[in-house]
């Protein structure tokens, strides 16, 4: 197909491709110390702070890590650029893709 | 009736009925035509009404009574379930992202079915999309106005009562209001829902003694509910991680949610959006499933799940926090219902007539306008009636509603919007085939081994969008007024 692809799409599949890639990493991050930590006898578990280790890692830190983390992937991966069908071309300052 | 307990959720409700009242305004001084006032809010809203509307219309009944109840029975284990949803906000806004919200005005879309009649150009596509949207969120809004009734019979008010003042609210400012109303009345809950959720976290771990002396507690009953496979075992791999396809990734297919990625102001709302939804999800999950499970450290010996929550508030909050915890559950139910109900609407109104049956009337704002409100409102009153007594086929239907609509709507809307040679053929059998394989395979889900029904659906709905895609010309047209 000849298409004269809308320029913004380029940056928008690759803010999309950060998005799934973080759902990824948190995906790592919350079983790994889930079943990581979690998977040995209740007997021999350590505690943070009242919880189980690996619930305060997986399920407390995971939500606090991942919270900020979303934040730094908008701040330094995202552009701002306008959506309007008149915005169309316009490459936004400071973005080389 | 407690009156402490009542204050707060008379408020609550007066605050929401004003809140209607005043996106009414707006719609009769709007410039904007009246289905893209009513229908998407003329695309204004910022970062921090999307982020919450976001949240809330995704939050229902199940994260706020039957979540945390499985939680208290289960144990931490069903935390851990819960929190597979922490990425839904930054992976929904994100990936669909900014493409969504510049094809959406590129193509003057106010609906999830106008992407998809201007993507597919297939009549078909659409009505099946319709249709089954109608179907589904009609079991879904009579399921949650059941929970909402049985809240207010918490506090002492009669089902029907409940039932009542429950339809009349939410019905009234969504018909009134639209999706100004939704919205706003949205972000009010979304308020309302964190503050009942500290609320009750906070009393929970108070009243049980500290983390401390409540862990040690639940030890001493099962130490099974201090790990991550719960009571029993009861939480095994394959069904948890099936919840990463249902609760995180499927809801990108939500119609509900997905509208919301077309309806922001600019780029930067949505950015913000991702930020504080992010934020808001996890606080949420985590602290309404952690007073599930440490509610049985504080107070043990409750059976029935679905009034685990409840029975908690009352017994551990003083009546007038219960009262501000209780108003949250009702937020969850609500902000779901309004979008579901305005979206049933927009399904009959902008997909259906004005789609394909008279066009025409898209310029005829007064009647649209007319339409639109009586539209809303009998939708309303006939899933109200519906509650009164439902009947099972409803109930039946409701099981698979979540899913049922990731199984019609995720392919189409994801490859439409990424893959050129996505074509009406591929769409259809993907849609086709998924309704169909997802509620036999819900019928014989034995034979999964704890595997839930919609992960080989969507397995087999992506093999069905590629083939059928593959066997149909391209769609050069469409393609182009979507790319270009």
């Amino acid at each position: 197909m000849d298409i004269n692809e809308d320029p913004r799409y380029k940056l928008a599949n690759k803010e999309a491709f950060y998005s799934l890639l973080l759902t990824l990493l948190y995906f790592f991050w919350w079983y790994g110390f889930a079943y990581g930590l979690g998977s040995k006898p209740v007997t021999s578990y350590s505690f943070i702070m009242g919880f189980p280790s690996w619930f305060f890692w997986s399920c407390i830190m995971g939500f606090v890590v991942f919270s900020f983390a979303s934040w730094a992937m908008v701040k330094f991966f995202f552009k701002d650029i306008p959506l309007d069908s008149d915005g169309k071309g316009t490459v936004p300052e400071g973005e080389e893709g | 009736m407690n009156f402490q307990v009542a204050i707060p959720i008379v408020l609550y409700l007066a605050i929401v009925f004003y809140i209607g009242y005043l996106a009414n305004r707006s719609i009769a001084k709007t410039k904007a035509s009246f289905l893209n006032e009513y229908f998407i809010g003329n695309r204004s809203m910022g970062g921090f009404v999307l982020a919450m509307t976001l949240v809330a219309t995704y939050v229902s009944a199940s994260s706020f009574i039957g979540g945390p109840g499985m939680a208290y029975k289960v144990g931490l284990g069903w935390v851990l379930l819960a929190m597979v949803q922490v990425p839904t906000a930054y992976l929904t806004l994100g990936f669909l992202g900014k493409k969504f919200a510049i094809v959406a005005r590129k193509i003057n879309a106010i609906t999830i079915n106008d992407f998809l009649r201007v993507r597919y150009e297939n009549a078909a596509v659409v009505v099946i999309a319709s249709v089954s949207l109608l179907i589904f969120f009609t079991a879904a809004i009579v399921a949650q106005f059941i929970g909402g009734a049985r809240l207010f019979e918490a506090i002492g008010v009669p089902y029907k009562v409940g039932l009542f003042i429950f339809a009349l609210t939410v019905v009234f400012y969504t018909a009134i209001g639209g999706f100004r109303a939704v919205v706003l009345t949205d972000a009010f809950q979304g308020i309302v829902m964190v503050c009942g959720t500290f609320a009750l976290l906070f009393g929970i771990i108070r009243a049980g003694g500290g983390m401390e002396a409540i862990s040690a507690r639940i030890m001493a009953q099962d130490p099974a509910l201090l790990t991550p496979f719960g009571a029993g075992g009861f939480v095994t791999k394959p069904f948890i991680l099936s919840f990463w396809i249902l609760v995180c990734l499927g809801v990108i297919g939500l119609p509900h949610t997905a509208v919301r990625c077309m309806g922001y102001k600019d780029s930067r709302s949505m950015h913000r959006a991702i930020v504080i939804g992010t934020f808001v999800t996890g606080f949420l999950m985590l602290g309404m499933h952690l007073a599930g499970a440490l509610g049985r450290g504080a107070l043990p010996g409750i059976e029935v799940v679905d009034s685990v929550i409840p029975t908690l508030t009352i017994k551990i909050l003083p009546p007038i926090f219960a009262g501000i915890f209780l108003a949250g559950p009702m937020a969850s139910i609500m902000s779901t219902v309004d979008s579901q109900l305005l979206l049933a609407s927009a399904a009959i109104i902008n997909d259906l007539y004005v789609g394909y049956i008279n066009p025409d009337a898209a310029h005829n704002d007064s009647k649209v306008r007319r339409i639109s409100f009586i539209v809303t409102a009998l939708i309303g009153v006939i899933v109200f009636l519906v509650a009164l007594n439902p009947p099972s086929l409803i109930v039946w239907i409701n099981l698979f509603a979540f899913g049922g609509l990731e199984a019609v709507f995720f392919w189409p809307i994801v490859m439409g919007l990424y893959w050129k040679r996505a074509t009406a053929s591929g769409a259809l059998a993907s849609m086709i085939v998924g309704v169909v394989f997802f509620i036999l395979l819900s019928q014989y889900s034995s034979i999964l081994h704890g595997v839930h029904p919609i992960v080989p659906t969507f397995v087999v709905t992506f093999v069905a969008f590629v083939i059928g895609s593959y066997m149909s010309r391209p769609s050069v047209d469409a393609v182009k007024k979507v790319w270009e």
